[in-house]
């Protein structure tokens, strides 16, 4: 089995300097919707500026490098106890180097490691055999400020204080779920955001879901037209709520959404939301023979 | 747009108002989550002694927060094994969660400046009346781009704490910020809260 240490490495100053095309692409888009002079519009420019500056520099788009969490696809042979020991080696190398904050604290002593391990869940590493003999390696960075707005709603749900929050167990109840925590996250989670929703599962598999959905790139559609259409509806209306870049106000609040789904149990409808910040760092490595790709 | 040099005067603080763009230089201190429940707890409160170096520390900081800012960030630092620091990574983080202890760190410390990003709440907006005070918002995420205005690390405190955690002292040129929570009770984070639930409200009664 080769080294691929260097390689991941490389994997993870791409994703914590360089913001996918995709995304970028959205941004600009964006900052074409906000009137001129306005301070949404104002926080677009910025966020543009600051864009362009950490590819150049090579430097983290933003400080919070927040959770690895890699998604690995590994065809037959391949050893998960030594592909788990490389992206470790090359997180710890990309620490020292500045491309990564440390950011495993222990959460007894609240002391942090220094090298952003920590136990058999930081970074998170997720391992699916696959066919063929290409070796696909994902990496996502989600921060905490956009992780901490995630919500996971049990339906049917109501609030007392909004009678007209009344989600049953059907899509139009998920709509409804998925606009109450865009409204909760407000700027919080440094809009304008993507929403990676989850329905079904268990709060463990439906929190999982919802991130791994988040793989997906911003301008594709669903294959299953039901949900292709709640994820434009929920998109545009989430940015008729006036929340705004950081929060200011204005017309983006969200770049897009992703819908996956999971079977539940009968007693259980739970819908599961992660919230991923404008800073959408995801990047994809395929090694095949000495080959390797990054996209 | 205003520049403004630190610390910062009762009057200067007086006359901001909400959406002002602001310049800062000068010199400020980090300080997010565990630097805010240590302060409250071993000197506000003081629901836990003082213990190591705390009593330094705080004899340390305190005339550096007099008047001046404290910003909620917890940077990416290069040359921590030399000791020639330098901010690589440094936006802010979310504020929100010192809003059980901002008023009262804020009062204590005569703090006049709080940055970070999404707002806070009622009590901080009520110590802003009192000290008196403004938040100030910076662009999440700009990282690579305030890094740039962090012209010298002075030093740090609690390097314990954790690079992201500890309280880093800098000089900054040209920081860019927004005023968001003024002095006189102004929030533009309460008006968009309220704007956009009247308008959630609405999609909620849409099938």
């Amino acid at each position: 089995m080769p080294d691929l240490t260097e390689k991941i490495l490389e994997l993870v100053r791409l994703t914590s300097t360089d913001l996918p095309p995709d995304v970028e692409a959205a941004l600009r888009r964006a900052v074409e919707q906000e009137a001129p002079g306005s301070a949404a519009r104002g926080a677009l420019e910025t966020i543009i500026q600051n864009v362009e500056l950490s590819r150049r520099n090579s430097t983290p788009i933003c400080q919070d490098t927040g959770t690895p969490i890699f998604y690995v696809y590994y065809p037959a042979g391949w050893s998960t106890r030594q592909l788990r020991q490389q992206i470790e080696d090359a997180v710890v190398q990309a620490t020292r180097k500045s491309y990564l904050r440390p950011n495993s604290v222990d959460s007894l002593n609240g002391k942090n490691s220094g090298n952003n391990l920590g136990g058999s869940h930081f970074p998170s590493i997720h391992f699916t055999e696959v066919e063929g003999d290409a070796l696909t390696i994902e990496l996502m960075l989600k921060g905490g400020g956009c992780e901490n707005v995630g919500a996971q709603y049990s339906l049917p749900f109501g609030r007392t204080a909004e009678p007209a929050m009344q989600a049953g167990r059907d899509l139009a109840g998920v709509r409804k779920v998925v606009l109450d925590a865009v409204h909760q996250a407000q700027g919080q989670g440094c809009a304008p955001g993507i929403l990676g929703v989850a329905i079904g599962g268990d709060r463990g598999t439906g929190y999982a879901a919802s991130k791994e959905v988040l793989v997906r790139k911003l301008d594709d559609s669903n294959p299953d037209p039901q949900l292709d259409a709640l994820e434009k509806r929920l998109t545009e209306e989430a940015n008729g709520l006036d929340i705004g870049p950081m929060g200011f106000g204005g017309k983006t609040t969200v770049l897009g959404t992703k819908i996956t789904h999971l079977n539940r149990l009968p007693a259980s409808f739970f819908v599961s939301i992660s919230y991923m910040c404008w800073a959408y760092r995801r990047r994809k490595m395929v090694v095949q023979g000495d080959q390797v790709h990054y996209s | 747009m205003l520049s403004l040099n630190m610390p910062l005067s009762p009057e200067t603080i007086r006359s901001l108002k909400v959406g002002d763009p602001v310049l800062l230089s000068g010199t400020m201190i980090t300080g997010r989550d565990t630097v805010h429940k240590w302060m409250v707890d071993t000197f506000i409160k003081r629901t836990r002694e003082p213990q190591g170096d705390d009593l330094e520390v705080y004899a340390a900081v305190k005339p550096l927060l007099e008047g001046s800012v404290i910003y909620h960030c917890g940077p990416v630092v290069s040359g921590l094994d030399t000791k020639q620091y330098k901010f690589v990574a440094a936006g802010p983080t979310t504020s929100i969660r010192e809003e059980p202890y901002q008023g009262l760190v804020m009062e204590h410390f005569q703090i006049r400046g709080v940055i970070g990003k999404g707002g806070m709440g009622a009590k901080t907006l009520a110590a802003c009346q009192a000290v008196p005070g403004v938040y100030l918002h910076a662009i999440g995420g700009a990282a690579s781009l305030i890094a740039q205005t962090v012209t010298r690390v002075l030093g740090v405190y609690k390097y314990d704490f954790g690079v992201p955690e500890a309280m880093w002292v800098i000089e900054v040129k040209d920081f860019p910020v927004v005023v968001t929570m003024d002095s006189h009770g102004g929030s533009l984070h309460a008006e968009v809260e309220e704007r956009s639930r009247a308008a959630l409200k609405e999609l909620l009664a849409k099938a």
